[in-house]
Formats: structure tokens, sequence, C-alpha cells
């Protein structure tokens, strides 16, 4: 029984990691309707950028917050560049030429983060710490180990989740973001900047996109593969639906545990690494009961 | 003046429905088929067919069926790579098992099974949508990679999963050098080009045409959307499978599961996009450029004789080939076959005013 809750809380803490790549998708999906393949990219750049000029920063008084501030600060011009360079030319176009853009995208920021910053594998430490707690020691023999990263993971994502909320219910420029999703056009009408919206929208991804890097790379080291954590975010993705904050941190979790799950009792009778593709054959299934995914938005289809 | 089609008469309907009605387009092709098959052979170099012709050939197959898919019946896929490998490895576990069988048989079976392969993926495409299909086709990538690694059945159990293909041959005839190799994929294309260009043009491709236009509408006026869907998986599905097969009997020799990775999937998705969408033509220009693009990319720091690392070759040979994808969909979203038809436009004046 400790085992099996041990599985269930590791599967709940990687769904909470994997939540956090795919709110990137979500909030940029919902503000421009674009499928941003480059998320991923988005993840391994900034954490390549944090960790490098942690590296440069050494000797200053905090390396940490001030890479932070910086890499922030890239993020967000990164985000202009691409609404200058890329979103502007290609108004009006159809969505899947806009998603081979973010592909193209994700081939560029791989290709510059590591011609700029280098291709080695840089360990990140930010002071998370790292050492198993035990928990419900009382309740189960044995008690359940629970890796304290995940759990400070959970915690921060918890927090993004919840600041975004907030932004998104509260603030002024929030509510014309969700104006924005709502409907490009009525949004414009109403006098809201659509290009400044995209710039923010994709500044905010590149924020949670920083976050999933930090997390992601002080568990795993900032590397190229960094950037494939997108893929895995993907089946998240269609499980919750593409228009949902909340779905992107439910699928999250339902596919975490699904994963562990399937990978402790089920990966042994098949042979072992399912993990690459149970995600999605799980979130397929899902979708066969309901195509638009648990939180999505079911569109009407008009002649 | 060139491309004029004034004083080209029909008087029968058979010539009114030709797949080249108008002059100008019968010598044309007729001309690049006889550069492909007499000229190219005779001029190319070794490295020349086997580094950039072979490969261009074979994918522009594959980036011909998922036209079909993409171009045609609008359900976006993913998932090229994992048909490719289901051709791949159906042709190899037919002429493995069935030592009579002759491989070019094989292929066409081995497209069979991918066709098959093919609609059972293709099924989901009747209740999801959009992005929603697409993500699900990156499952049949996944699954199909992980089968192909994991289950030793499909390998013949090669202890290191790296299969050697059986030699091609017809009647004795052993299509070992790179011209006869190059030759056998230039008439697989041009045979699977004209069954494209016919299917496209026929009661079948206007199903799949009106189904990507609007798939509400198109069941309204009485096309049964799961024929259409699943027979554009079908189809497409086939000629990926046979590109799979060819691809790992001629181009590859030995392969490994990774070679029909979802890098795969994409570098072909690139050339229908970049080529042109619902394009037969485009599929060409989009493999052509997607084959070519890379090499050149890759020899130009050794032209300029600028030293430079490999490791940064790399990261620079991503950043400009991203940079030209974006580049392409925004100067023409509508692909390089855009692009000739306003050539074609442009020739039926020029070098004259008017």
């Amino acid at each position: 029984m400790g085992f099996f809750i041990e599985v269930v809380l590791g599967g709940l803490m990687a769904g909470v990691l994997y939540s956090l790549v795919a709110l990137g998708f979500v909030l940029i999906f919902k503000a421009s309707g674009v499928f941003n393949f480059a998320q991923g990219a988005m993840v391994l750049f900034a954490a390549l950028t944090l960790v490098r000029l942690m590296e440069l920063l050494k000797s200053t008084f905090s390396p940490f917050l001030i890479a932070l501030v910086l890499t922030i600060g890239v993020m967000i011009a990164l985000a202009w560049i691409i609404e200058r360079l890329v979103l502007r030319p290609l108004v009006n176009q159809p969505g899947i030429s806009l998603f081979m853009a973010t592909l193209g995208i994700s081939y560029v920021l791989d290709g510059f983060g590591q011609a700029v910053w280098g291709s080695d594998v840089y360990m990140l430490d930010v002071g998370i710490p790292k050492r198993p707690i035990m928990l419900f020691e009382s309740m189960v023999p044995g008690g359940v180990l629970v890796p304290s990263e995940d759990l400070v993971a959970a915690v921060i994502a918890s927090l993004l989740v919840a600041g975004l909320g907030l932004f998104f219910q509260k603030t002024r420029i929030g509510r014309a973001l969700r104006a924005v999703a709502d409907d490009h056009q009525a949004a414009q009408s109403v006098g809201i900047p659509l290009n400044y919206i995209w710039v923010i929208v994709w500044s905010v991804a590149g924020l949670v996109a920083l976050v999933a890097g930090i997390v992601w790379g002080s568990k795993l080291g900032v590397q190229f593969s960094l950037g494939l954590v997108a893929l895995k975010a993907l089946p998240v993705l269609i499980l919750g639906g593409f228009e949902s904050i909340l779905g992107a941190v439910v699928g999250g979790l339902i596919i975490g545990v699904g994963e562990k799950l399937s990978e402790v009792y089920l990966g042994p009778l098949v042979g072992g690494g399912i993990e690459n593709w149970f995600a999605y054959v799980l979130a397929l299934a899902f979708l066969l009961i309901r195509p638009e995914g648990l939180f999505g938005e079911r569109h009407i289809d008009r002649v | 003046m060139f491309y004029r089609e004034a004083g080209q008469f029909k008087t029968t309907y058979g010539a009114d429905q030709a797949v080249f009605p108008i002059r100008q387009d019968q010598v044309f092709v007729a001309i690049w088929l006889a550069i492909g098959f007499f000229l190219v052979p005779l001029i190319s170099s070794e490295y020349l067919l086997r580094a950039i012709l072979i490969p261009f050939l074979i994918l522009a197959l594959a980036a011909l069926g998922l036209n079909l898919l993409v171009g045609y019946c609008g359900q976006l896929s993913l998932g090229t790579g994992g048909f490719m490998a289901v051709g791949a490895y159906a042709a190899y576990n037919l002429c493995v098992r069935i030592p009579a069988l002759n491989p070019l048989v094989a292929f066409l079976l081995a497209g069979g099974v991918a066709t098959l392969v093919g609609i059972a993926f293709g099924i989901p495409s009747l209740r999801i949508k959009g992005y929603y299909l697409a993500v699900a086709t990156l499952a049949a990538q996944f699954f199909l990679d992980w089968v192909f690694s994991r289950v030793a059945w499909f390998t013949n159990n090669t202890p290191s999963g790296s299969i050697s293909a059986p030699p091609v041959t017809l009647f004795q005839f052993a299509f070992d050098t790179p011209v006869r190799k190059y030759l056998l994929c230039l008439a697989f294309l041009v045979l699977f080009a004209v069954v494209a260009k016919n299917l496209v043009r026929g009661r079948i491709g206007r199903a799949w045409m009106a189904t990507r236009d609007m798939d509400v509408a198109a069941e309204i006026i009485g096309i049964r959307p799961m024929y259409a869907k699943l027979s554009a998986f079908a189809v497409s599905s086939f000629f990926i499978g046979v590109a799979g097969g060819l691809w790992a009997f001629i181009h590859l020799g030995s392969w490994e599961p990774l070679a029909f990775d979802v890098n795969r999937s994409f570098s072909i998705l690139f050339m229908v996009i970049i080529g042109g969408l619902g394009s037969i033509l485009g599929s060409f220009l989009g493999a052509a450029f997607i084959t070519v693009l890379p090499l050149l990319l890759n020899q130009l720091p050794q032209w300029l004789s600028v030293p430079i690392s490999t490791a940064m070759i790399s990261h620079l040979e991503a950043m400009i080939f991203g940079s030209l994808i974006v580049f392409f969909l925004i100067v023409e979203p509508l692909g390089l076959a855009r692009l000739w038809r306003i050539a074609k436009e442009k020739l039926r004046l020029w070098p004259f005013p008017y």
C-alpha cells in the first residue's frame, strides 16, 4: 500500500511538472490561436540563459537573482522579437502555417541557445533541497518516500497557477487577454491592441517556460533533452483541452499518475519503455469520449 | 507567350479532361521525364545520386502521400515517420519470412500493411479534429517507434535492433548500383505521381477536398465523412509505406528504429508545407528544397573556408534552417508550387507587354 501511494504521489509530482510546460502552450493558444511548438525550445533556452548567466555573474552578491532578472528580460525581448518578425507578418494565415512557423522558431532557438551558451550539460543549483522526506509514517507501514525537490516543484507550480489565475481574473491586462481569447475581432473593435496583447502573452509564456526550465533543469540538469519535455506536455494538452488552464493542471496530474502507474504495473509485462507513448494513448482514449478534451471549449460547426 | 494556351482547341471530351490539357505542360513534363530517365543517369556522379537524388525521390514519394492526407483531405498528421517504419519493417519481414517473395512485390504488400495501420490510426479522425488530431497521430508515431525497437519479432530477433535489408532484384537484374537504384526509385515515383494526380481529380479527390474545406458542409451534400477521411488515411499510408520500404531497402540498406523517428515526420511535413499544400508538384519542390538545403548549409563553411567547429556548424545549420522555414512561410504561405503558378501567369505575356 505504501508503495502504491508512493507511485501515485510520484505521478502527481511528475504531472505537476508536465502541467508547467503545458501551461505555456495553453496561454499562447488561448490568446492567439497558435499551437506553439516552440514552447519546449523556450524552456531549454530560458534554462540555458539562466544557468550560464549565473556562471558569468558568480562573483556578484546574488548570482541567482541578477541572472533571473536578466533572463526575464531576455524572455520578454524574445517575445517581442517573435511577435515582430514571425507573428505579425503571418496574421490571418491558416493555423497550420503558424504551427510550422513555431516549429521553425524552435529550430532557431535550439540552435541559437546552444551556439551562444554551449551544448554541454549544466547543473542548475538554485537551492532547492534534494533530500527525500518521509510522509504518512503513522498511517502507512514503512512510510512514503517523497523527493523534496518534487514537493518544492509542486508548490511553485501551484503558486504559478494561482498567480496566473489572479492575473487573468483581476487585472486589466488579464481581462484584455481573455477578451482576445474569446474573439479577436470583437476585442479589437473595443480598442484592445492585438499586437501588444500578443507580446504580453508570449512574454508570460516565456516566464512560464523559465519557471519550468528552473524546475526541470534542477531536476535533470540543463541540456538539449530539456527541449523534449514539450513532447511530454502534448498529451496533457489534448487531455485537458487546448483552451483551459485548469485543464492543463488536471490533465497533467492524470497523465503523470497514469504514466507512473503504467510504468510500474504494466511496463514489466510488455518489456518496459512504454512511458514514451502511454501518455499519448491514454489521452487518445479520453479524446474518443470527449473530442475537445476535458475542459476544452465545445465548438459548434455552422455551415 | 511561352505559356499561352490560345489556339489549342479541344474537340473531344477526352482531350479536355486529359491530365495535362495544355500543350506546354505536356512538353514540360516530357522534358522533365527525359531529363530524369536519360540525362541524369548519364551525367550524374555516384555521390550526387546516392546523397541527393535517391533520398530526394523517396522523400518526394512520402511527401506526396502526406500531401494527399494533409493538403487534400485536411487531416493534419505527425505520424509519417511511424508509417514509413511500418512499410520498412513490413517489407523486411515479408522478405525474411517468405524467401520466395520478390522485394519489389514486398514493397507493395508492405504498403498494404501500412494502409491497414494507417486506417487503424485514422479512426480517431472521425471524432477528433485539427490540432487534437495532430497530437493523436503523434501517438501513432511514438507507439510504432516503441513497437519496432522493443518487440524482437519485428527485427527478426536481431540483438542490436539494427537490420540489414536483402538485395533488391528483378528477374536476375540486381538493383545494386546507384544508377539502377535511382531509376527504380524514379519509376516508383512517376507511377505513384500518376496515380495521385488521377485520384485527386476524380470523385475521391473531390470528396477529400470538400471534407478539407468544410467537413460539415461536405457531409450535408452527401459525402460520407468516414469514407472520405479513412480513404485519405489509407491511400496516404500506402504511399508512405512504400516510401518507407524504399527508404530502408534502397537508400539506407541497413537501419535502426531511429531512422524513422519523429524528426522524419516533421521534415516530411515541412516538405509538404514549403512545397505547397494540395499540390502534387509542390510535394516534389518541397522535397527537393528540404533535401538539398541541409547539404548546402553543411557544405557552405567549407566553400567559404571559414574555420568553425562541427558543433557550431550544426547549431548554425539548425538556426538557418529554422529561419528559412519561417521566411518562406511569411513570403509565400501557399508554398513553392504557388510561385510556379505565378510564373506561369507571367509567362503568358512575357516578354511582350500585352
